[in-house]
């Protein structure tokens, strides 16, 4: 009995204590505002809890997992095909850019290359997943910022991306196409020309977007100096991806590793920014759009014919062993670290994604901010909620 | 008027005339606004087509928006300041309605032709932050409390500018009185440039006045980009956060009705209001019946430019606004009243 | 040097921002420019107005999954590999005709029941690209939707009217070296 309770009030101070740290109804000093689950500028169920002083932050934490699916577990049950059929959601912006580091990873795994014209479909695809992710963030970031228009002009010119990945892969989100070895299918006729249109549109949106928002005068005003991240602290945190470039790192994974995908074969630059403020994230993030519709212009261009699928087994089963493989995604670095046994379903499969270090570098940036800047960090970091909490 | 004269009417028949009259035309003209702007003229810059399904092209959208409200269920927050919460939306309705009081729409169809018009309606027009600051205090919501207190800064700093682009207009006319001003500039003898064909509409003259003025109207009305009180991606509704039903409904007639009035006094300011130039040698009596559509026309235009600007720029944050009212626009106005002080003695 | 050109005059940035919009706006009224001054929105918007136009998907298009039943022989590999476990099958042995004359009866399975829970289906497309004997097709309907979410459990019979609206195989690009497979022709109903 006497042992009952004294765990019982165990476990009551310690959610006491769990309690204290958010729960600052106790302290007096400043207002404790709850930018909670449920907002319409928090890209999802993400909870800040920021203790103010009039209208700048003196402290804000963020608090996740209110969309956590459990992933890693899921892997645990579930077959090579199933889990590539899963993971789909995790970016659920950036399509087809989830499936590669994944299907890569089992590919080295299993010691398979897939055929060239393989991955310069995948390439193109996954470009075009870049794409339609970032262009929604060019129309988003304007929402955080107040304007309501460039939301409107992003989501009808990525119709033409989407239109393109479904014509190919049956789906505008999930399109579950890729495959240890290959791809599931081939290009229907047509496609390369209305692809090349496709990317005109991209190029259009982007001119315009630059029309309307990165050039006006309060746009700039509202992000100019805004959120600034000085190299190191960006190193430190791990961030990676545009907002890395954003703060003058030059690296990009698809230039410094080789992972298989023709990025060698293709003439293109990667942006960097040196300021490292909501301005110059936004910016690096225009200009990839723009050099990832001139990478697919160009691979386009080059598919080289063949088959379009390696000669796998029918029951995939892959040797034992582990592998990494990261890429660079949409949203920064997404790596799959894929350990398995040599059964139907791996042992263990870690999703390392770029959101999660993106949000972390939240409450050292966000002190002394005001509020209205707490919503343009968060929107020109960028993090989709299911990128963040898997 | 002249015909209905030989009726004679008692005082209080032709005031309560005018109340009902006041009671119809206001959320009309709401409705006016609301519906070409917010809904078509938005979606058309969207490139998409707003709402199609009620009536024919949508324009019964807000008859169904409005009953849509009209049925909802009368929450307010437990915590809330109950008898305060219920009387915002009422303060700031009213306060809408004051305005309407002075705006001429013909020789004689205003409510009331006050000799302190323009004056009246710039008292008027602080009154609105009252009803603000009364919703959000009693919210008992944080969010509602920084959008109030948001708005308490902005409206009173941007009421100096309004007050000084219109102080402009007045020593060009030589009149505080609405329909005066009118008169100045449409009126006999109104001409500029030696042309007496388009009359003395201010825009010409006090063109850094007008500017100003939309300016400040702009955010008197929280509109983008200075809807920092009602900033949606982040407080969510600010003030009116925690407003539902009837009661979000007044604030939405408000909101609308307001910029049509404002629209109006700026049509009646700069481009001579329900007036054709005298020149064009419209009878007098004529005027009894084109003078609404005339303002209508003018306020159209007016209203154009506010909705555009809304619905095309981000906002700008609440010190940055500030900054840009005490440090930009107020010196810009007195400069322009300077300018016009001397023109008027020196022609 | 990564810098955006400073616009010239200031506001002038803000003056095309209206621009856009304002050219946006007249494009949608007048999509024939100044030929036909008459405003047409709706030709001009870029939106369709569902439900009195319709875009049609694109072939591929995974909208619903029809069934062929003639070829399933119940081998539960559709059921094993779909990560919703959404499919339901029943069969039971039977004895079909010999394939020559004088020969032993073979022992196949005949279809019971065959249901696909859409309520739970992920449309990944796992089922149609395990099924060995292609007897499952994507179909690019999409209108199906139930009030009742019971009613999204398609069973046989509806599986198989789905397969009307299968679209042929279409050809593929020029340089691949995938075979273009032809559809089989719907199954025929039990009373012709």
């Amino acid at each position: 009995m006497t042992a009952v309770s004294d765990r019982q009030k165990l476990a009551y101070l310690a959610g006491q204590a769990a309690d204290a740290r958010v729960n600052v109804e106790l302290e007096t000093e400043g207002m404790v505002l709850n930018i909670g689950p449920q907002h319409p500028a928090t890209h999802g169920t993400l909870r800040i809890v920021a203790r103010l002083d009039g209208e700048q932050v003196v402290q804000a934490e963020p608090i996740m997992g209110y969309m956590h699916r459990g992933y890693e577990k899921l892997t645990e049950v579930r077959t090579y095909a199933q889990i590539t059929a899963l993971i789909n959601r995790i970016d659920w912006v950036g399509s087809f850019a989830n499936e590669v580091p994944f299907i890569l990873a089992a590919e080295r795994l299993m010691g398979i290359e897939a055929p060239p014209r393989a991955q310069w479909i995948r390439t193109i695809l996954f470009e075009m997943g870049r794409m339609a992710n970032i262009i929604l963030f060019l129309g988003d970031m304007g929402i955080q910022v107040g304007a309501l228009t460039p939301m409107f002009y992003a989501f009808r010119d990525r119709e033409f991306i989407l239109n393109q990945i479904e014509a190919v892969t049956g789906g505008r989100f999930h399109p579950n196409f890729d495959r240890i070895g290959g791809l599931k299918d081939d290009l229907p006729k047509g496609w390369i020309e209305d692809s090349h249109t496709a990317m005109a549109k991209v190029r259009e949106i982007c001119d315009i977007m630059e029309d309307v928002l990165l050039g006006a005068e309060i746009f700039e005003a509202r992000t100019r100096g805004v959120g600034v991240i000085p190299p190191d602290v960006a190193m430190q945190f791990g961030l990676s991806g545009a907002n890395a470039r954003a703060s003058g790192i030059d690296w990009d994974l698809r230039r410094d590793t080789d992972v298989g995908l023709p990025y060698g074969q293709v003439d293109w630059k990667v942006w960097t920014h040196p300021d490292g403020d909501s301005f110059a994230r936004y910016w690096v993030r225009l200009q990839e759009t723009r050099e990832a519709s001139l990478i697919v212009d160009q691979l386009l261009d080059t598919i080289p014919s063949g088959p379009v699928m390696a000669k796998v087994p029918r029951i995939i089963k892959v040797p034992e062993g582990e592998a990494y493989v990261a890429t660079e995604n949409p949203l920064g670095e997404m790596g799959f670290y894929v350990v398995s046994k040599g059964d139907l379903n791996p042992f263990r499969v870690k999703i390392k994604t770029a959101s999660f270090n993106n949000l972390s570098i939240t409450p050292w940036l966000l002190r002394g901010v005001y509020v209205p800047d707490i919503i343009t960090i968060l929107g020109s970091l960028y993090f989709i909620l299911g990128d963040l909490d898997r | 008027m002249t015909p209905l004269l030989a009726l004679d009417p008692a005082y209080w028949q032709v005031t309560t005339l005018k109340g009902i009259l006041a009671l119809v035309v206001v959320p009309t003209t709401a409705a006016i606004i609301a519906f070409v702007f917010l809904f078509k003229f938005v979606s058309f810059m969207h490139n998409r087509l707003g709402p199609m399904e009620a009536g024919p092209h949508g324009s019964l959208q807000l008859l169904a928006e409005a009953g849509r409200f009209l049925q909802k269920e009368d929450l307010a927050p437990e915590q809330a300041d109950k008898r305060i919460f219920r009387w915002a939306p009422i303060v700031v309705m009213v306060a809408t309605f004051l305005i309407y009081v002075v705006i001429p729409a013909g020789p004689n169809a205003v409510i009331e032709d006050l000799p302190g018009g323009i004056y009246y309606v710039l008292a008027i027009a602080s009154l609105s932050v009252l009803g603000i600051l009364m919703a959000g205090w009693a919210s008992a919501n944080k969010y509602a409390l920084l959008g109030a207190l948001r708005a308490a800064g902005q409206l009173i700093a941007y009421e100096l500018p309004m007050v000084l682009a219109v102080l402009g207009v007045v020593i060009q006319a030589g009149t505080i009185n609405m329909q005066g001003i009118v008169a100045a500039q449409m009126g006999d003898g109104a001409e500029i440039f030696g042309l007496p064909i388009i009359g003395n509409p201010y825009i010409l003259t006090q063109f850094v006045g007008m500017l100003i003025f939309i300016t400040a109207i702009q955010a008197e009305l929280s509109q983008t980009p200075f809807d920092m009180p009602v900033a949606e991606s982040e407080i969510v509704g600010g003030y009116m956060v925690e407003y539902t039903g009837t009661r979000f409904l007044l604030f939405f007639l408000a909101e609308f009705s307001s910029a049509f009035a404002f629209a109006a006094i700026a049509a009646t300011l700069f481009l001579g209001g329900w007036a054709l130039p005298h020149a064009w040698g419209i009878p007098y009596g004529a005027m009894h019946v084109l003078g609404p559509f005339v303002l209508l026309a003018k306020t159209m235009a007016f209203a154009l430019i506010i909705f555009w600007v809304r619905f095309t720029f981000p906002r700008l944050r609440e010190d940055q606004l500030q900054k840009f009212a005490w440090k930009v626009l107020i010196p810009v106005a007195l400069a322009n009243i300077m300018l016009t002080a001397v023109l008027k003695v020196v022609f | 040097m990564p810098e955006l050109p400073t616009p010239k005059l200031p506001g002038s940035g803000l003056l095309k921002g209206l621009g856009v919009t304002m050219r946006t706006a007249l494009e949608t009224m007048f999509p024939d420019g100044l030929k036909n001054p008459v405003p047409q929105p709706t030709k001009g918007a870029a939106t369709v107005q569902y439900p009195h136009e319709k875009e049609t998907p694109a072939n591929r298009s995974r909208g619903v999954i029809a069934l062929h039943d003639e070829n399933c022989t119940a081998c539960m590999l559709c059921v094993r590999e779909c990560p919703d476990w959404c499919i339901y099958i029943e069969a039971h042995k039977t004895l079909a005709p010999p394939r020559r004359a004088g020969g032993k009866p073979r022992a196949v399975n005949a279809l019971d029941r065959f249901d696909i829970d859409y309520s739970l289906c992920m449309y990944c497309g796992i089922c149609v690209e395990v099924c060995p004997f292609e007897a499952l097709f994507w179909s690019p309907e999409y209108e199906y939707s139930e009030l009742k979410i019971a009613d999204l459990l398609h069973d046989k019979t509806r599986l198989v009217q789905w397969f009307d609206t299968v679209p042929e195989f279409e050809p593929y690009e020029s340089g691949a070296e995938i075979k273009v497979k032809k559809v089989p022709p719907p199954p025929k109903k039990a009373d012709q």
